[in-house]
């Protein structure tokens, strides 16, 4: 067990887990935040995707002490401007199902946006490419990525 | 599963049920649909209120928020919003008001035809719009006859909209100021419905209530359940399915701080070993560290490679006959040349939804609380009730949120319940959650089955088919259980055949028989059930004879269709009016690619723009037309098929099967079973639903079936092959 100082949406928090402890089950089970997804455990699904320094990051492969940055998540995205606009732009275009993949979208499409205000298909293909919906809802993810680029003019 | 349930149905509907409404004790009104098993129970003898929520329907509180329970699980599919648009557009409701919850089981929330609270066989709308409307209308009845006796007038002086009731000389009253008053009216036994054209939500474009929730990550799912003092669980399951824990090494395992307990359970199938901690990730590492010496003698140890020499032996002989329709002899007839003979592989399918499976329980030894994604509450409640030892309606059942199902949540063994409840016995007084890793689900079984089609098809003269003989070999998906009454048929499991035996199109001299191996992998219905693989060789082979008559591949289907196919003939127009202008100017290296299907009443036509990008199809466009009767969210309809298709590809993916050698399950993780991804999915998808004033049917599972084997026709141009065997490995 060691003891561990992390900032998350922008407070300091303390955590005293073994140090093998994925931020994922850190933010999940330690700080009760279970907004951000547990789909796979291997990076291969993108539902645990969150932000560390500014980079998408899966969430579930990356252990608590080797955590180096603010942290982001689903719950605290909606502060950031670019965030606002692309979580206004998911409900806009009606693009859940299930919902459990999409705070992992989200976090991918923000962090797109942010690097690449203008991406192309061939952009969004790469960056939204790790991230799976098993319900597929694809086209609407595309259609609101698109939106929020627009309202980022 | 649409058949599943006929005879659970006529038994429902001789069951007399009938509406009471009553004062809430936190205010407002509430109105219960109570259901009446005694036979000699009288009409006017109503039974004694019972609390809320678990009866009600439609809670009318003072703030005049109305919140409506949905008697399903939401798991994608829209219901969390469609059943109450239904209700709240015959209540005349305020929908900025209405709050819909997920009820908890309750023999109040079964499924009307099905008989058992359930999702599964495209069934919600289907079967729960009438209930719904009723359900509105009734209520409304009641408030509007509160508000007449207040002013002393009759109810017909008055009208309802947005949540009030309106008088003669400008009188009116909110809902919620009614409630204490419309408590004590009588709910009539029969009420008048709305003429379609006076529908306020129903057919109108409506968001989905659960977006917002779903997008700040403040939507609970089953998985984000936390409870005081509560521990997590995941269990050891053998590698073979059936084999038993002979001897375990839990030292290891136990020196992880936070361990609590470790100890063998039998499993539906075998046994395996749990392990309880206060954290998953301690629950995990310390399951890493079991050393389990395994038996699996005396069990079948499944192996793809010899199943499928055994399945095509066996499709080359006759199965149980599940029709048997014009001369036998037809066949013989037909000239060497002008015959086509098919063979199929279909591979196990995982559903993967996107939330690992997972069940939460308390046991506090005369009655349990569980908390569960589940898409057969009856079942399940039943099985925790049964291993715990209590009686059903001592197990207070909470549906929980579900991340996606596709028919893996509608276990008839509710094994996953049986689990967390052998677990949650051991821990009496702790609620502990049970999950099912990722690599517990690929490798666990309850897959779509295996299948192998062989198909003979004779060509008449006028290139249409003249005779078809139709053999398919596949595990049945209920054989064993109490749906095999019901769904087995002349030895014929229906939905292995569903699709096939009952096409639309017009075959004279059509034999359709089937073979239902025993083989030791659990098998389980996956969204559109035998559609996955019926539609996909009925609507390749149907294009290869489009093909060969030289007919375009629409015209072709519209002659062939029976007489009676009114839907799709109207889906197959609406898609071709609706593709016809990109499809007149393809751009060089793509291909069309055209498939229909009908299931679960529900008919779909599908055109698709395909070209080979990096040896693997590139799918840009897909036109979809559908006929589903009255469409209640014409937006969620649109979603669904839009994602629907999206689902079907899955059986398309390079890494889109599940194989087994000696027993054991090749895949892990997503890594080796690989669902599509953004870039395996159409670039673009226009819905267009056909309007209707016919009842409505389902929207989950008829999307499904017809964008593989569309995908594949298109293939079919580009390369000149027909593909035959899935998944779709190289082209």
């Amino acid at each position: 067990m060691a003891t561990y100082q992390l900032n998350v949406n922008g407070k300091n928090r303390e955590v005293t887990v073994d140090p093998s402890t994925p931020l994922l089950w850190v933010l999940r089970e330690e700080l009760k935040m279970t907004g951000t997804k547990y789909g796979c455990g291997i990076s291969a699904c993108g539902a645990c995707t969150v932000h560390v320094a500014g980079v998408a990051t899966r969430s579930c492969v990356v252990p608590v002490s080797l955590i180096g940055g603010p942290i982001v998540t689903i719950e605290g995205v909606g502060q950031d401007p670019v965030g606002r606009v692309v979580q206004n732009a998911w409900v806009e275009k009606d693009v859940v199902q299930c919902g459990y993949c999409q705070s992992g979208q989200i976090m991918s499409a923000v962090a797109l946006l942010k690097a690449t205000p203008k991406p192309s298909q061939t952009n969004i293909e790469e960056s939204m490419g790790g991230n799976l919906c098993r319900c597929a809802t694809y086209v609407r993810i595309r259609e609101a990525i698109e939106s929020a680029s627009q309202q980022l003019k | 599963m649409r058949t599943a349930l006929k005879a659970e149905n006529d038994l429902h509907l001789n069951r007399r049920s009938f509406l009471r409404v009553s004062a809430a004790a936190t205010g407002g009104l509430l109105v219960s649909l109570y259901l009446d098993f005694s036979a000699s129970a009288q009409e006017g003898n109503q039974p004694p209120a019972k609390a809320y929520p678990p009866d009600a329907f439609v809670h009318i509180r003072p703030d005049s928020k109305i919140v409506i329970q949905v008697n399903r699980l939401e798991f994608g599919q829209g219901v969390q919003t469609s059943l109450p648009m239904i209700l709240a557009d015959e209540l005349d409701a305020d929908w900025s008001q209405v709050i819909a919850e997920l009820a908890p089981a309750a023999d109040v929330y079964k499924d009307p035809v099905f008989g058992i609270q359930m999702v599964g066989g495209s069934g919600s709308i289907a079967h729960s719009f009438q209930q719904y409307r009723e359900l509105g209308a009734k209520t409304r009845s009641v408030l509007l006859a509160a508000a007449a006796d207040r002013w002393h007038v009759t109810p017909s002086q008055c009208r309802t909209e947005a949540s009030v009731v309106f008088g003669p000389g400008g009188k009116s009253a909110r809902y919620a100021e009614l409630a204490k008053d419309a408590a004590r009216k009588p709910v009539p036994e029969k009420v008048t419905l709305k003429n379609p054209s006076e529908f306020r939500l129903i057919g109108k474009q409506v968001r989905r209530l659960d977006s917002l929730s779903k997008c700040d990550g403040s939507q609970r799912f089953g998985l984000d359940l936390d409870l005081h003092g509560m521990r997590v669980a995941v269990v050891a399951h053998p590698p073979v399915f059936g084999g038993r824990v002979k001897s375990v090494d839990d030292k290891d395992a136990r020196s992880l701080a936070g361990v609590r307990e470790v100890f063998e359970i039998p499993l539906v199938n075998g046994s395996g070993v749990a392990v309880v901690a206060d954290r998953f990730w301690t629950a995990k590492q310390a399951r890493d560290r079991l050393k389990i010496d395994w038996d699996l003698s005396g069990v079948e140890h499944a192996d793809s490679s010899q199943l499928w020499a055994r399945y095509k032996e066996l499709a080359r002989t006759t199965g149980n006959v599940a029709i048997a329709r014009g001369d036998g002899k037809a066949m013989e007839r037909v000239p060497a040349a002008k015959r086509i003979v098919a063979e199929y592989e279909f591979p196990y399918l995982a559903h993967t939804p996107m939330e690992p499976l997972n069940t939460t329980i308390r046991f506090a030894g005369d009655v349990a609380e569980a908390w569960a994604p589940s898409q057969f509450q009856t079942l399940d409640q039943m099985a925790i009730a049964q291993v715990l030892g209590l009686k059903p309606e001592q197990v207070t059942f909470h549906t929980e949120y579900a991340g996606g199902g596709f028919g893996r949540r509608a276990v008839i063994d509710s094994h996953v319940q049986r689990e967390a409840a052998v677990i949650a016995r051991r821990l009496r007084g702790t609620p502990v959650k049970l999950i099912w890793t990722r690599e517990d689900d690929v490798r666990g079984g309850y897959y779509r089955p295996m299948h192998a089609h062989r198909v003979e098809i004779g060509i008449g003269p006028d290139g249409m088919p003249a005779a078809w003989r139709h053999v398919i070999v596949g595990q049945s998906l209920v054989a064993g259980t109490p749906f095999a009454a019901m769904l087995i048929k002349n030895g014929v499991d229906q939905t292995v055949v569903e699709g096939t035996a009952d096409t639309s199109y017009s075959i004279p001299n059509f034999h359709v028989s089937a073979h239902h191996p025993t083989v030791n992998v659990p098998v389980l219905w996956w969204r559109s059930v035998g559609n996955t693989h019926t539609a996909f060789v009925m609507e390749t082979l149907v294009d290869e004879l489009a093909t060969r008559a030289r007919v375009d591949p629409i015209t072709y289907r519209r002659k062939l269709l029976k007489a009676d196919a009114k839907k799709l003939r109207r889906a197959l127009d609406l898609m071709d009016e609706k593709s016809a202008a990109w499809r007149a100017k393809l751009p060089r290296g793509h291909a069309l690619g055209v498939a229909s299907h009908e299931c679960f009443g529900t008919a779909v036509a599908c055109a698709v723009e395909v070209s080979i990008e990096n040896k693997r199809p590139r799918i840009h466009r897909a036109t979809v037309a559908l006929d589903c009767g009255i469409a209640v969210n014409p937006l969620t309809i649109e979603s669904q098929f839009q994602a629907g298709i999206g689902f079907g590809l899955t059986q398309l993916m390079a890494k889109g099967a599940i194989t087994l050698k000696d027993g054991r399950v090749e895949q892990r993780n997503f890594d080796g079973y690989a669902p599509p991804y953004i870039m395996d999915a159409p670039v673009n998808i226009d819905v267009h639903i056909v309007p209707s004033t016919e009842a409505p049917t389902g929207c989950g599972e008829p999307p499904v079936p017809v964008i593989s084997p569309a995908v594949v026709n298109a293939l079919a141009k580009l390369t000149g092959k027909r593909y035959r065997a899935l998944p779709l490995v190289s082209l």
